[in-house]
């Protein structure tokens, strides 16, 4: 018999994995994978915020990984630094400074490995209606600016002489992976979101003919690797969310060799 | 062209119809343009105009502006001196001088033709047939070697129907024979839709059968009008070297132009002068009669 918590957590999970698969195959074509990991480790900052103001954790993420997002935008255009360097600098900066705000608040008895690698297994209702109900928002706006999202990625010059606004598309997509970032810190913790946005997502690439089928096909594979990484996670008591990760890592080389050996045969 | 006191910068296409907006149906004029770099100016003073159904062509060597003056145009730079007058609602195709599409986006040449609007499959296999790659709709697009993906692009900027279409550097991979099959087919394109070309080329000796107009840029206008006349020009001659010799060798009958002063527009007409002379052969015909496209759907 499958136990309430543990159809919370496969629920929580595979909503995640849905919304995070479109925004991770475009992390994957635009090649932010650094900067997501620099929304992430921020993440903590504000889950630090939140508690410092009394507001709901989620909202003081998406927060303070806006900003970030913003600050980084602001610095680029500055000129002087290569984008990498900006992003070592916000990433570990950000990560450093949430756990320092984090050790003041050493008398609130944090679940620091909890924010750090995720805790799916405490989900309530009310994340999974976070999950869920942000995650159809999400998904919604990101169906809305596709065609102009992909334009921009694919060549912002012709989006932009063609009628379309490239800045406007990134800065909403901008938006919405801080918002993924938020729903899914509870899941999979802050230094492991963007493994569950760019495994899948690379999972599916030699697999899918299009943005789409790339798209719906990393959505079942991290569904998969939710499934099988909680599986394995109760079978072995490993935690949850790094298991999650293995088990999409796993996924990943298998449909190499799998594609590898085809490539083969057919050549 | 009656010139006329039009209103200022005018980036965003409006609701205004064309013949409403811009006197005599222009599609663009710049007046005194230019774009600064901290203290360089990429280009000054550079004036332009594009008229339906006229194609223009940028010339110069390397670093000479052809492309910021092409970025002009399509809006993607704000110039920091001069005025830009632009037809409301104007329609662009642009084929990029360079595009790279990260091989880890699953990319049909299908998909690429709808980046930036919707079509029908039947209108998207025209363009494609017409720019002589029908048969590679449902190709990955990092597949496509060079001449067929600058053929790709093409069918794309004409898959809009534009008013404008802007080419930065076209034939860029493309053999002789396709070059010049490209030519034809940005001329057929130009009849059939009425549209204004701008196109940047590096090398006038091929764009002069077709082209009405010639910039010769060099961070200003070197000299400017047809084809024939440019190539006259001594400016045109110090810019390009070699090059334009063995251009001007098919001209050597014109060298009696008239010459402004630097960074002066030059009378366009090729015609006046004492002993003006026919302008139809040379590499004018060569081009006319030159070897057959392949791969053109001319008789679609």
């Amino acid at each position: 018999m499958i136990s309430e918590f543990i159809l919370h957590a496969a629920l929580a999970g595979i909503g995640v994995a849905i919304i995070a698969a479109p925004l991770g195959c475009f992390v994957v074509w635009r090649r932010m994978a650094y900067f997501g990991d620099t929304m992430a480790h921020s993440a903590l900052l504000g889950a630090a915020a939140a508690i410092a103001f009394d507001i709901d954790a989620t909202l003081g993420v998406f927060t303070v990984a806006v900003l970030v997002a913003l600050a980084l935008l602001a610095l680029e255009r500055r000129g002087g630094l290569a984008t990498d360097t900006l992003l070592g600098l916000l990433s570990h900066s950000a990560l450093a400074v949430g756990l320092v705000v984090m050790g003041f608040m050493a008398g609130l008895r944090l679940d620091l490995f909890g924010y750090l690698f995720g805790d799916i297994l405490a989900v309530n209702t009310y994340d999974l209606a976070l999950i869920w109900g942000g995650g159809a928002v999400i998904l919604a706006i990101l169906i809305r600016i596709w065609r102009p999202l992909l334009a921009a990625t694919v060549a912002p010059d012709v989006a932009a002489a063609e009628g379309m606004n490239p800045h406007r598309h990134r800065l909403i997509f901008m938006l919405l992976l801080a918002g993924v970032i938020a729903i899914a810190m509870k899941i999979v913790g802050i230094l492991l979101i963007t493994a569950l946005l760019i495994i899948p997502a690379a999972t599916a690439r030699r697999l899918a003919a299009t943005p789409e089928a790339m798209a719906g096909i990393a959505a079942i594979a991290g569904s998969l690797a939710v499934i099988g990484g909680l599986w394995a996670a109760m079978t072995a008591d490993t935690p949850a969310g790094p298991t999650i990760v293995v088990a999409a890592l796993v996924l990943f080389l298998a449909g190499t060799v799998t594609w590898k050996r085809k490539a083969v045969d057919h050549g | 062209m009656p010139s006329s006191p039009a209103p200022d910068l005018t980036a965003r296409p409006g609701p205004l119809s064309r013949d409403s907006d811009m006197p005599g149906g222009v599609l663009f004029r710049a007046t005194g343009v230019g774009v600064r770099r901290g203290d360089d100016w990429l280009v000054q003073g550079v004036d332009l105009t594009i008229n339906p159904g006229e194609i223009v062509t940028l010339i110069g060597p390397n670093g000479s502006g052809k492309t910021t003056t092409a970025k002009i145009v399509l809006g993607l730079l704000r110039p920091d001196a001069g005025r830009i007058e632009r037809a409301g609602a104007l329609r662009i195709g642009y084929v990029p001088q360079r595009l790279t599409i990260d091989d880890t986006l699953p990319f049909t040449v299908r998909r690429l033709m709808t980046m930036t609007g919707p079509a029908t499959d039947t209108e998207i296999d025209r363009a494609l047939e017409r720019a002589g790659v029908g048969h590679l709709a449902g190709a990955a697009v990092q597949r496509l070697s060079g001449g067929e993906f600058q053929r790709t692009l093409m069918a794309r900027a004409i898959l809009r129907k534009p008013d404008l279409l802007v080419l930065d550097e076209p034939v860029q991979g493309v053999d002789f024979a396709g070059e010049v099959a490209l030519y034809e087919l940005i001329r057929d394109i130009r009849d059939e839709l009425g549209c204004g070309v701008l196109l940047v080329s590096h090398d006038l000796h091929f764009v002069m059968a077709e082209t009405d107009r010639v910039l010769c840029l060099n961070r200003h206008v070197c000299c400017a009008g047809t084809p024939q006349s440019v190539a006259a020009d001594p400016e045109y001659r110090r810019l390009f070297g070699p090059r334009a010799v063995e251009t001007l060798a098919v001209y050597q009958h014109h060298h009696d132009h008239a010459h402004g002063p630097d960074g002066e527009v030059i009378p366009l007409s090729g015609e006046r002068g004492p002993d003006a002379h026919s302008h139809g052969d040379g590499a004018v015909c060569h081009m006319d009669h030159g070897p057959s496209p392949a791969g053109t759907a001319d008789d679609q």
